[in-house]
C-alpha cells in the first residue's frame, strides 16, 4: 500500500515517544527483551513493578488500538517448528547481546552507542541472510 | 507512579508497534528480503522512532529522571563476542518468523496460537541464555 510509509513514520514516532517517556520519567532504557528477560529469569528483581506495568501496557493497549485498525494480522507462519526455532533464537540471542530492536536499535543508535550500532548491523545482516536462505534457497518460509 | 508511567510508556510503545506494521511478519520479512520484493517501511519506523529518542537523550543532559533516581550510564565502549554472537542468533530468529520481542508481546491479543508458541519459545530461549553464554565464552577463550 502507498500509505504504509506514513503509518510506519507515525508508528515509529509513537515507539520513540514511549521510549522517551520511559527514559525521561522512569530513567530507564526501553528495551523489550531486557524488561521481559529480567522478569523471566529473575535476574532483575528490582523495579519488577514498573517492568510488569510496562509489559501490561505493551500487551493490553494494542487490544484497544486494534479495533480502530481494519486489517491487523501477524501473518505468522503456521509451521510451528519454524516458530519454535525462531522463538528460541530470539530469546537466546537477545539475552546474549543484551538487547534487541528497541534497546539496541531505537535507544542505542539514538545516542550513537557503538554497541547499539554494531548489534543492529549484525542482526540486520543475519536477518537478511536468513530470509535469503530460507525463503529463496530452501523455500520453507 | 513508576508503574503508572511504565504502563503508559509500554502502552504507547505497543500502539506504535501495531500502527507501524512491526507486528506484521510479512512487512518485517519484506524489509529483510533485500534480494526479493524489498519493503522499505521499516526504515521509516526506525527513523521515526530514533528522532524523538535522540531529542530525549539531549534532554537528559544536566537533569534527573522526573521520578527520581539517575539516568543510565553512558554506553559501554567495549563490544565483546557475546554482543556479536547474540545479535546474529537474534537476527536469524527475527528473519525466520518476522517477530522480535516487542511486537511478539504487542500482538499477543491477536497473534493466535502461533504467537503464544513463539512467546513461550522466546522465554525458554531467555532461560537457556546463561549456559549458552558460558559455552560461547569457552569457545572464545580457547581460540
Amino acid at each position: 500500500m502507498e500509505q504504509d510509509w506514513i503509518w510506519g513514520l507515525v508508528g515509529g514516532g509513537l515507539i520513540g515517544l514511549g521510549a522517551a517517556i520511559y527514559l525521561l520519567v522512569n530513567g530507564r532504557i526501553m528495551g523489550a527483551s531486557g524488561i521481559l528477560g529480567g522478569l523471566v529469569d529473575g535476574s532483575e528483581r528490582a523495579n519488577w513493578r514498573e517492568r510488569l506495568a510496562f509489559l501490561a501496557g505493551l500487551v493490553l493497549v494494542p487490544i484497544a488500538v486494534v479495533p480502530l485498525y481494519t486489517e491487523v494480522d501477524t501473518h505468522l507462519t503456521g509451521n510451528l517448528g519454524i516458530v519454535i526455532l525462531a522463538g528460541l533464537l530470539v530469546g537466546v540471542g537477545t539475552r546474549l547481546a543484551n538487547g534487541c530492536t528497541s534497546g539496541h536499535g531505537v535507544c542505542g543508535i539514538s545516542r550513537f552507542s557503538l554497541r547499539g550500532i554494531v548489534a543492529t548491523v549484525f542482526y540486520l545482516l543475519a536477518g537478511g541472510v536468513t530470509v535469503l536462505l530460507f525463503k529463496h534457497v530452501l523455500g520453507v518460509i | 507512579m513508576r508503574a503508572l508511567f511504565g504502563f503508559i510508556a509500554g502502552g504507547i510503545f505497543g500502539a506504535g508497534l501495531v500502527v507501524s506494521g512491526m507486528t506484521d511478519t510479512t512487512k518485517v520479512q519484506g524489509w529483510l528480503d533485500v534480494f526479493g520484493d524489498w519493503d522499505p517501511t521499516l526504515a521509516f519506523v526506525l527513523g521515526g522512532a530514533i528522532v524523538p529518542m535522540a531529542i530525549a537523550w539531549r534532554l537528559t543532559m544536566g537533569r534527573r529522571p522526573a521520578l527520581g533516581g539517575t539516568f543510565p550510564p553512558p554506553p559501554e565502549p567495549t563490544l565483546g563476542h557475546n554482543l556479536v554472537v547474540g545479535s546474529v542468533l537474534f537476527g536469524a530468529g527475527w528473519g525466520l518468523a518476522g517477530l522480535c520481542p516487542g511486537p511478539a508481546l504487542a500482538s499477543l491479543s491477536y497473534g493466535g496460537l502461533g504467537g503464544l508458541v513463539f512467546l513461550a519459545a522466546m522465554a525458554a530461549g531467555m532461560l537457556a541464555a546463561p549456559p549458552v553464554r558460558g559455552w560461547v565464552d569457552g569457545l572464545a577463550g580457547s581460540s
